[in-house]
């Protein structure tokens, strides 16, 4: 996989839901189309709703990845406003 | 404006909806609504907005409370009686939501004051208890183009409609003329089920959000008629009158009138 370019990053660790998905959604929402987000996070459930309330939502989810015994990366890409 | 972290927390569940979001949050705390009457469908629709998190409420009602408003009128309490019902009304919904202002009048609205007083806010919501002041904030809110969501209720019954100046219908589009007072039950004839109120009163603050964030259909060209004893609601379709008195291209009510007539206050 190409690498891709990383436009900003949140730190959501310690969040639990909802809070996980608000922080990354207003976070996106600040964004332009085309730009990517970086989401680092620690709770378990949302590494599993975030992506799919990000492709509810109308974005592309490039990437979830385990990066330790704790913590998740999720990588999303802004499609529409 | 960026938000705190009581707010993400406050409107949490707004923001996540895809038709809010932080932008459309954004726009209800901008938002500024003025209610006519704080009474039993004011203080639902108060309640909801400042719930909502709409930043400016302005809300005008003359009266003080009084032990028989309770059975209904939800944003006051026992303690509250004899107090005015703006100032009631003020402390409940700023007590609930401290991003809210709450501009309280005590006056009668009247065709001397009405302008002045909606000229500034977003949207108009009538929560009045009189044909007078009905048919008065319809013309004034037509003149003046805002938006007004009128809500009405009797015994086991509601209505609720939305009117856009200038896109729908307005209210003399579905009764031209005041009915005469001897048709409007007295008072003794007019009770009502409590909990009626907060469903119109729901229904009004729902079209209200909707309005500010431009999101979904609304009660335009349309009258809602819910029956609480059938649990029924009817959507009866209202056609914007070409000859309307006040919105129509050639009005004959050009400047407000005095409405008041020997009606029975409920």
């Amino acid at each position: 996989m190409e690498e891709v370019k990383i436009d900003k990053k949140i730190n959501i660790k310690g969040l639990i839901c909802p809070y996980t998905f608000v922080k990354s959604k207003i976070a996106i929402e600040d964004m332009e189309v085309g730009e990517v987000l970086e989401i680092l996070l620690d709770y378990e459930e949302a590494s599993r709703s975030i992506p799919k309330s990000m492709e509810d939502h109308g974005h592309k989810v490039l990437k979830v990845e385990k990066i330790n015994d704790t913590d998740w990366t999720i990588v999303v890409r802004k499609e529409k406003e | 404006m960026e938000f705190t972290e009581d707010q993400l927390q406050r409107y949490s569940r707004h923001i996540i909806l895809p038709e809010v979001g932080g932008k459309g949050q954004k726009k209800i705390l901008n938002a500024k609504v003025f209610v006519v009457g704080a009474g039993g469908l004011g203080c639902p629709v108060g309640y909801y907005l400042a719930a909502a998190g709409v930043g400016t409420i302005g809300m005008i009602d003359n009266d003080t409370v009084e032990l028989s408003n309770l059975q209904r009128q939800i944003a006051h309490n026992t303690k509250k009686i004899g107090v005015h019902k703006v100032d009631s009304a003020k402390d409940t919904f700023e007590s609930l939501n401290p991003d809210v202002k709450v501009i309280g009048i005590k006056e009668r609205i009247s065709k001397d004051n009405i302008i002045d007083l909606i000229k500034d806010y977003d949207i108009v919501v009538d929560g009045s208890d009189n044909f007078p002041t009905r048919y008065l904030v319809n013309d004034a809110c037509v003149m003046l183009k805002k938006p007004l969501v009128s809500g009405a209720i009797l015994r086991f019954e509601g209505q609720v409609t939305t009117i856009l100046p200038g896109e729908g219908h307005c209210y003399r589009c579905l009764f031209e003329e005041m009915p005469p007072p001897g048709l409007v039950p007295s008072c003794q004839e007019a009770g009502v089920l409590g909990a009626i109120t907060g469903v119109v009163g729901a229904l009004q603050a729902t079209e209200v959000l909707k309005l500010i964030l431009g999101k979904g259909d609304i009660l335009k060209n349309t009258l809602l008629i819910y029956d609480a004893l059938k649990v029924n609601f009817r959507r009866v379709k209202v056609p914007k009158n070409p000859d309307c008195p006040v919105c129509s291209e050639n009005p004959t009510i050009t400047e407000l009138q005095d409405y008041d007539a020997g009606y029975c206050r409920i």
